[in-house]
């Protein structure tokens, strides 16, 4: 898409946006900045920032600053399907903003099992009230796979019966924008692992509406709370990848920020757990960190407000942001080559390349598995840009 | 005439929870059911993999006691291999097992119990300067509860009110007359509920920093842990040594006080100090806080111990004998009905779905609703008995039995709380006891955890080992499993290796336990138990079942799960298409 076009439809966007109802009468973002001793001229600073980091030209920071003007207007369903709560636990450790002004200041939060106070029938009512009120406004985030199918009653919710399923669809035909929070509502998730006894699927294959993928298990804080400013921007998907993740988060490869990649490039290997390696910060690929085959920014944003991530506490990368990773990426504790005996994962993705040796493995094979798959991205991701 | 009430969605809680009573003309319960409505198949999952992997599988169970399923998965296979892991290991394990609980049991109280106690709406007519006052009474040292803070508290919420856009407050159960916390009262734990939600960041970094991050951390390892770097940086043992100052000083100053503030307003209503439920009590040891040293001890009183310990008669506390433990599925969404050991259980689904009938929805009129066939299956939850008793486990569990047993830090936060309450020690069976005791728990562990952390560091004096190497020989078979007391209580994983890969995996949680459905004999599990003769103030507004079921700590998704040892094919499941509820 021309800059200018995309400016001309950010702006019709802010526009339409501008005439919804004010949930919160009377506060505004312009005035919480002021409150908290922000100038106008940081606040810009700020927005200038942000459209750096969406890559896009310095004209748009004006669109960028009143963009955040407007969060305060966003109705939010969250829904629960087949799930373990923790993407939940994890929106609830934000700080930037914190949970509980994100709760009072900034989104409606409409439905949400885990935090909402009403139970049963009044809970329904909420959900289906959310819905009708702001049909078309809403934002949709779904946290968990979905059995469907001829399994789709493996989960149902509310007084009526009614299951994951049809609330997830239901929910989904009416919203503005629809974000599948966590590697179960993005690809399935755990239950979607072989031989996945539900019928998980992700959320894009039960609603044929545009769902923007949040993976992770969980997704970091930011990763979570940093896509409804994207939403507010463009009205529309943001710039994906193959797998229809925001690039801002998912663009990079953890294995190129990692901290430990000059022990990679070294040929300096933690060859068990508890070894000397270990103590010295040598690099985890031998015991099975998938860093290169990883696209997050864990190594650049880490979690719980920076302080710490599974390199830093000397555990290798699981994949967990990555399709079907529960099945691809396993054993987690040795290299995709190296299946000693036939497990569910079949044979390793890499063996050949592993037999002919670490060391080239380094050099090449992993090089060459990275290249292909960027390409694989760039080349696939462009259209959901338009 | 008896009426039907359902509960569905129970928020406020890990998973999907639906609960079933029938009210007598007096509106008190007669008879309750409690009915999982969701079923996810982990264990089917884990068979034919890798066993170092098992942890990370298990762990997913549930994001909320996000680290018990995760040691538990890596102990369970650690126990079939023969492998006890170097002391740092275990004592690195223990420290990130007190960030989990004191992460744990705050937020259970302030973010998903505490507003079946407190009126949030209430605190608006608060006097803040009396308020401020009123919070000396529980404690010589309060926090978050100066005059200054309060009242921004109360204009933050009169704020949100005033806009009459209440999001997540949306709705509730406002001005229910079994809310019994003044207004000054309310506006404390208010802002205790809002200070809480600060805290549990820093209670989720305590665990990050051994444990990379929060929900799933990822530094545990079959052999010991991963986290050496961290462990050799006085800088990060600083920091975990100041989060957990700053966690033990909101539980003792807030988290304490608030509940005996409850304790006090709350002990002469009737829904809250009944519901014991299942008096079979189950706990088992947990935390080593040095070499084979712990601070919570095992055993299992049955309903006549019990009641003897309470009345000041002799009583008994037993070993627990792992051949007893069964579960069946006779109420169960499940095909074969017959009590198994776990490790010869089956699990096949046959889901037979709701039948349609009048109940009191929320306006109070009889409505059109899917109900449970109460005569036939109703849960995905399977119905767990010991020696054919169902058992309770959870923190009450935890402190009647060590309390029983006479373990000395138990007794002491026991008996001085009944002191500062003014209650009796039958007020632990009960509803607010349930409460309570999770609160005793959790300060228990602020108080004496860093025993732990004190040995660790002199151990890394002269020991810097953290892994115990291995090898799995694909010619043995190895059958291993973990038992230990998780936040919501007793958990136990199982496991059996062969070829080099996961044979059999089974878990048997905490809340299958005390959410499983009635047994073969017609026996109600301990969920439904503590429902039986609840009073009702209003059928449409049912707090009282809410508040009772929640301080259970539900957590759904942990407790269905499947037993498959025969390698059934899961393309054959034969699911009655009538039953289908849409």
């Amino acid at each position: 898409m021309e800059h200018a076009e995309l400016y001309q439809k950010i702006s019709e966007r802010l526009e339409s946006l501008a005439k919804f109802p004010q949930l919160k009468e009377n506060k505004s973002i312009t005035q919480l900045i002021e409150d908290h001793g922000i100038s106008r001229r940081d606040f810009m600073k700020w927005a200038a920032g942000m459209t750096a980091m969406l890559s896009l030209p310095s004209t748009f920071t004006p669109l960028m600053a009143q963009a955040a003007e407007l969060t305060d207007r966003l109705p939010v369903v969250w829904l629960h399907m087949a799930e373990c709560t923790g993407c939940s636990e994890s929106l609830l450790r934000t700080d930037a903003p914190t949970i509980d002004s994100l709760i009072f200041d900034h989104i409606s939060l409409e439905y949400h099992e885990t935090l909402m106070v009403a139970c049963g029938w009044q809970a329904e009512h909420n959900l289906e009230h959310a819905i009708e009120k702001y049909k078309g406004k809403y934002i949709l985030m779904v946290e968990g796979g979905i059995p469907a199918g001829s399994s789709e009653f493996y989960l149902t919710v509310g007084p009526h019966g009614k299951t994951g399923q049809a609330h997830a669809k239901h929910a989904a035909a009416n919203a503005a924008a629809i974000f599948a929070i966590g590697s179960c509502s993005s690809f399935g998730g755990v239950q979607a692992a072989y031989p996945n006894p539900t019928n998980a699927q992700p959320l894009s294959k039960v609603t044929d509406k545009p769902v923007i993928n949040v993976p992770g298990c969980p997704p970091s804080e930011k990763n979570i709370v940093g896509n409804v400013l994207h939403y507010i921007l463009f009205g529309t998907l943001p710039a994906l990848d193959a797998f229809n993740r925001p690039k801002w988060a998912y663009g990079i490869r953890i294995h190129d920020l990692c901290e430990r990649r000059g022990r990679f490039d070294a040929g300096e290997f933690v060859q068990e757990f508890g070894d000397e390696g270990a103590k010295k910060g040598y690099c985890l690929y031998k015991v099975g960190c998938k860093g290169p085959y990883t696209f997050n920014n864990c190594s650049r944003e880490r979690f719980n407000q920076h302080t710490s991530w599974p390199v830093q506490a000397g555990h290798g990368c699981i994949g967990c942001s990555e399709p079907d990773f529960w099945d691809a990426m396993g054993p987690f504790e040795e290299p995709l080559g190296d299946r000693l005996y036939q497990t569910v994962y079949g044979e390793g993705a890499d063996k050949t390349a592993d037999k002919v040796g670490i060391a080239l493995l380094t050099a090449t094979a992993v090089g060459i598995a990275a290249h292909a798959a960027i390409a694989a991205v760039k080349g696939s991701g462009s259209k959901s840009e338009e | 005439m008896s009426k039907r009430i359902v509960v569905d969605p129970i928020t406020r809680i890990e998973g999907h929870l639906r609960v079933e009573v029938i009210v007598d003309d007096n509106n008190k319960v007669t008879e309750a059911y409690s009915s999982s409505t969701l079923w996810r198949g982990i264990e089917t999952i884990l068979k034919g993999r890798d066993p170092r992997d098992a942890g990370f599988f298990t762990q997913r169970i549930c994001g909320v006691c996000t680290y018990s399923h995760y040691k538990a998965g890596i102990q369970a296979v650690e126990n079939a291999l023969g492998i006890k892991p170097p002391l740092n290991a275990r004592l690195t394990r223990t420290l990130m097992n007190a960030a989990l609980f004191l992460h744990d049991h705050p937020v259970h109280f302030y973010h998903l119990h505490g507003l079946d106690w407190v009126d949030v709406v209430s605190a608006l007519s608060a006097d803040p300067a009396k308020a401020s006052k009123e919070a000396f009474k529980y404690t010589d040292n309060p926090i978050a509860t100066g005059e200054d803070e309060l009242k921004n508290v109360q204009r933050r919420v009169a704020e949100f009110v005033k806009k009459g856009h209440l999001g997540p407050f949306a709705n509730a159960y406002w001005g229910h007359p079994t809310y019994k916390l003044t207004p000054e009262q309310n506006l404390i734990a208010v802002s205790h509920y809002l200070k809480a939600l600060e805290m549990q960041r820093t209670a989720a970094q305590m665990m990050a920093i051994f444990g990379s991050k929060q929900p799933h951390p990822q530094s545990l390892t079959v052999g010991g842990v991963t986290c050496i770097m961290d462990l050799q940086s006085p800088a990060r043992l600083g920091e975990y040594l100041t989060k957990f100052q700053e966690m033990a000083d909101f539980v003792n100053r807030a988290y304490y006080a608030d509940v005996v503030m409850a304790g006090l307003a709350y002990a002469g209503e009737p829904s809250v100090n009944a519901g014991l439920g299942t008096a079979n009590l189950w706990t088992y040891k947990e935390f080593e806080v040095g070499n084979d040293s712990f601070l919570f001890d095992s055993g299992v009183m049955f309903a006549e111990d019990v009641i003897n310990l309470v009345t000041g008669k002799p009583y008994k506390v037993h070993d627990l004998d792992e051949s007893k433990i069964t579960e069946e599925a006779t109420h169960s969404w499940y095909q074969d009905d017959e009590a198994l050991h776990p490790y010869d259980g089956k699990t096949n689904p046959k889901y037979t779905g709701f039948k349609e009938e009048q109940t009191v929805n929320g306006k109070g009129e009889m409505a059109p609703t899917k109900v449970i066939h109460e005569d036939g299956k109703y849960s995905w939850v399977k119905s767990p008995r010991y020696d054919g008793k169902p058992l309770q486990v959870g923190p009450l569990a935890n402190i009647v039995v060590n309390y029983a047993k006479g373990n000395q830090k138990v007794q002491k936060v026991v008996n001085e709380f009944l002191a500062k309450t003014g209650l009796p020690i039958t007020a632990v069976a009960s509803t607010l006891g349930r409460t309570a005791c999770r609160m005793l728990e959790t300060k228990i562990i602020a108080d004496n955890a860093l025993e732990a952390f004190n040995n660790l560091v002199q151990n890394l004096k002269v020991d810097d080992s953290t892994y115990t190497s291995y090898k799995i020989d694909k010619n043995k078979v190895y059958k291993g499993r973990y038992i230990g007391n998780v936040p919501r209580g007793v958990l136990s994983h199982w496991v059996v290796i062969k070829n080099g890969v996961i044979e059999n995996y089974q878990a048997v949680v905490p809340t299958t336990w005390n959410a499983s459905p009635k047994d073969a004999n017609g026996v109600r599990g301990p969920y439904e138990e503590s429902l039986i003769g609840l009073p009702i103030a209003d059928l449409s507004q049912p707090l009282e079942i809410v508040r009772v079921i929640h301080s259970f700590d539900p957590c759904l998704a942990c407790a269905v799960h499947v037993m498959d040892t025969k390698g059934n094919e899961l393309s054959s499941y034969k699911v009655d298409p009538n039953g289908a509820s849409c």
